[in-house]
């Protein structure tokens, strides 16, 4: 016990002197927090719009002036032809094209129907989807207001019909914050728990002063809860100015209970940090701490449900989400700060984590040697 | 010169014999790109619902059918009341819950209306749209379906053509994204302890005697690393192209000369790192924390740049990457010319030059 004190207070010291660690702690999170929420929102408002009129009919104007006035597109140009709107589409002025073909309205009122082309770059597919999708669903509803206009509806309306109403719970606003700050500040976390610690102990061997504990009688587990503590601490410290900044900036207020994000960011933490003292004791110099570090901490970021959705994911993907620390955290951190899950909510993802923070610690300690 | 090519081969020598490095250096950007390139996308599909049917009768399980049958839904639970469903989301699975009113057929075929509630889990925004979307338009169709007996006359009916990625393939966004991503941070990463670390282990000196000019010293030291940056960009394409199947619809040679103007950029970065810090740990704190987040968020690749906040959108003008996402996503996915790129190169080639110039002005001749 003593020994471990001894061995912490030397941690501490080193922390402290060393203000790159102090300031990736406390203000890069701080930081990091008040700008990124911003740039993270996959809304889809300004799809750029390119009309090709080729009929220049009243039917095809009051199309037009219907999609423009829509909201969700910014009509960027009209063009005299298909091969010129491609032009605004390769130079990025143009998301999505319409072409509204010679001999619409002729069509639609002598034989009843009409069709359009809608052509848009697929690249980004988020962006393609919806707009496709916000298109479609505006000439549905155009061809629905001339049907209207043209019918006469017998008093007795004998098409069948099915109304659909539509609630969106838990963020009725469709707030893109509420829901990326608790999962960047999660990142934040793993960046610094995984890169902290990976480079601890390496940095230790690198500058030779491993080889003092090693001659001393410090055990293999003391020494490495000895490193595991102060950025265990470190990292609910970041935790705490996270969830500071997100009630104070973001007014985001857990609906759950606060106690139960802090038990979990504490298991989370030693699953973490195990992976970063496994990484350490496996590199011979920071450079390979680092650059393994950076790539278990991708995969953890990646494919961890914060950026895309883990339900599309391939099923060998899947599989890769279930050893990943970071994709657990991601979960319960939205269901308590957004639908007040409870403790027997989450106790599954709880468990998982835990035999995670078992299995990389104990393969930390048995994988350090005390000779080299 | 010769002293130049002895001083590119001490780099080189420096870099092969750490055997261990070296090979995370040029594995990393493999799997990655493999992995990612898979994993990632935009699309939704598979998601969990759950059906709370207070009708039970022929029509509802035939609606509930059509979702299970689509791509975009797995039924994961049935529900048998309201309360059930607060439950269903608080678990964590469940996106949205498709929730029929009682004697649902009766009202369909009787009064030639009947309700369909869904209630979406909102907490992620973006699925819960789009899992609305694809729910009501099943719903549509079965509706049209049931009415195919009585025209409807004046319908517009829209083709939908998806350009340059008709299958809606993720990997077509996310391998331009990834592949700028995994070369700037390596190469970066991988620079910035080359001038650091001679400084730490206390070589510099010897190097600082000898008579090669600041400028070459740090060309040398960048030689080696471009070069490893050219293979990692060789082995990422020839990922894509066989196993993911993203073509190169653009020339090869412009392609490459593109990602040799972004290495160098890179690498200069890495330079300017490493002359201004004084240890390894802080040049890795640097070249890492400061860049991860940043490539992610305002590369342009995850999150669409014009959603943001003017602000941002000029800060995002100084990522290195976001320029190479255009130029990669104009020239390798879309097959367009230098014309179209021109602006982009002329951004990247500036940056390099200035990323150069503050390293050759901070670079100290003397050791403190």
């Amino acid at each position: 016990m003593n020994q471990l004190l001894f061995l912490l207070e030397k941690e501490f010291r080193q922390v402290f002197r060393n203000p790159a660690i102090l300031r990736s702690v406390l203000i890069m999170p701080f930081i990091q927090l008040l700008v990124f929420p911003f740039a993270a929102n996959y809304e889809v408002k300004n799809v750029l719009l390119s009309i090709v009129d080729l009929d220049h009919s009243s039917y095809s104007q009051k199309f037009i002036s219907k999609i423009t006035s829509s909201g969700y597109f910014i009509l960027t140009d009209y063009s005299p032809s298909y091969n010129k709107a491609m032009g605004a589409i390769e130079s990025d002025h143009a998301d999505l094209i319409i072409e509204i073909p010679r001999g619409f309205e002729k069509r639609l009122v002598k034989e009843n129907k009409g069709s359009m082309l809608l052509a848009v770059n697929a690249v980004n597919g988020t962006k393609a989807n919806l707009g496709g999708a916000y298109a479609a669903s505006i000439i549905r509803d155009f061809s629905q207001e001339i049907q209207m206009e043209w019918m006469v509806f017998p008093a007795f309306n004998a098409i069948p019909a099915i109304e659909i109403t539509s609630s969106n719970w838990y963020n009725p606003t469709m707030n893109y914050k509420d829901f990326m700050v608790p999962g960047i500040l999660v990142t934040l976390l793993t960046m610094i728990g995984t890169f902290l610690s990976s480079l601890n102990i390496v940095h230790e061997k690198e500058i030779g002063t491993i080889e003092q504990i090693n001659v001393s009688p410090i055990r293999k587990s003391t020494f490495i809860l000895g490193k595991l503590i102060p950025f265990w601490i470190m990292g609910l410290v970041t935790l705490t100015i996270g969830l500071l900044v997100s009630r104070l900036f973001y007014h985001i207020v857990p609906i759950g209970n606060v106690g139960l994000i802090y038990l979990f960011a504490m298991v989370f933490l030693l699953a973490l940090l195990g992976v970063g003292l496994l990484i350490s004791t496996y590199s011979e110099t920071q450079t390979q701490a680092t650059f393994v570090g950076f790539f278990v901490m991708m995969v953890f970021m990646l494919l961890g449900g914060l950026y895309t959705s883990i339900d599309s994911m391939p099923e060998w993907a899947k599989w890769i989400t279930k050893i990943n620390p970071v994709a657990y955290f991601i979960e319960v951190m939205r269901m308590i700060v957004l639908k007040g899950s409870g403790f027997a909510d989450i106790k599954y993802q709880l468990l998982s984590v835990l035999g995670l923070a078992v299995f990389f610690n104990s393969w930390a300690i048995l994988s350090y040697r005390k000779r080299s | 010169m010769k002293q130049f090519i002895i001083f590119v081969q001490k780099e080189f020598y420096h870099i092969f014999r750490d055997r261990k490095s070296l090979l995370i250096i040029i594995l990393m950007p493999i799997v990655q790109i493999i992995l990612f390139g898979f994993a990632l996308t935009n699309e939704i599909k598979d998601s969990s619902i759950a059906i709370l049917d207070n009708s039970k009768d022929v029509a509802t399980a035939d609606i509930a059918r059509r979702l299970e049958a689509s791509r975009y839904f797995n039924i994961a639970q049935n529900l048998n009341a309201q309360s059930d469903i607060k439950r269903a989301f608080k678990t964590g699975k469940i996106r949205l819950v498709v929730v029929f009113e009682p004697g649902f057929r009766e009202a369909l075929l009787h009064h030639h209306h009947a309700q369909v509630q869904l209630i979406a889990d909102a907490a992620d925004p973006n699925t819960a749209t789009t899992v609305t979307n694809y729910a009501t338009n099943i719903i549509r169709d079965y509706q049209s379906d049931l009415n195919v007996l009585v025209s409807t006359p004046y319908m517009i009916t829209p083709q939908i053509r998806m350009l340059y990625n008709p299958q809606l393939k993720g990997a077509y966004n996310f391998v331009p994204g990834v592949m700028a991503m995994i070369l700037i941070l390596i190469s970066a990463m991988m620079t910035s302890v080359a001038i650091v670390r001679e400084k730490e282990i206390n070589t510099m000196e010897v190097l600082l005697v000898s008579p090669l000019k600041p400028l070459l010293f740090i060309l040398s030291k960048a030689i080696p690393y471009i070069f490893l940056s050219l293979v990692n960009v060789t082995t990422i394409l020839i990922v894509s192209v066989t196993l993911l199947e993203v073509p190169i619809n653009g020339s090869l040679l412009l392609l490459m000369g593109e990602a040799l103007l972004f290495i160098v950029t890179a690498v200069s970065l890495g330079l300017m790192i490493s002359n201004v810090t004084d240890s390894q740990q802080t040049a890795l704190m640097i070249s890492l924390m400061g860049l991860l987040l940043p490539t992610l968020l305002l590369g342009g690749f995850m999150f669409p740049i014009e959603s943001m906040p003017k602000p941002l959108q000029i800060v995002s003008n100084a990522v290195p990457s976001k320029w190479f996402f255009i130029i990669v996503k104009n020239v390798m996915i879309k097959g367009l010319g230098f014309k179209m790129v021109w602006k982009e190169t002329l951004v990247l080639f500036g940056m390099a030059l200035f990323f150069l110039a503050i390293s050759l002005s901070k670079f100290k001749t003397r050791l403190a």
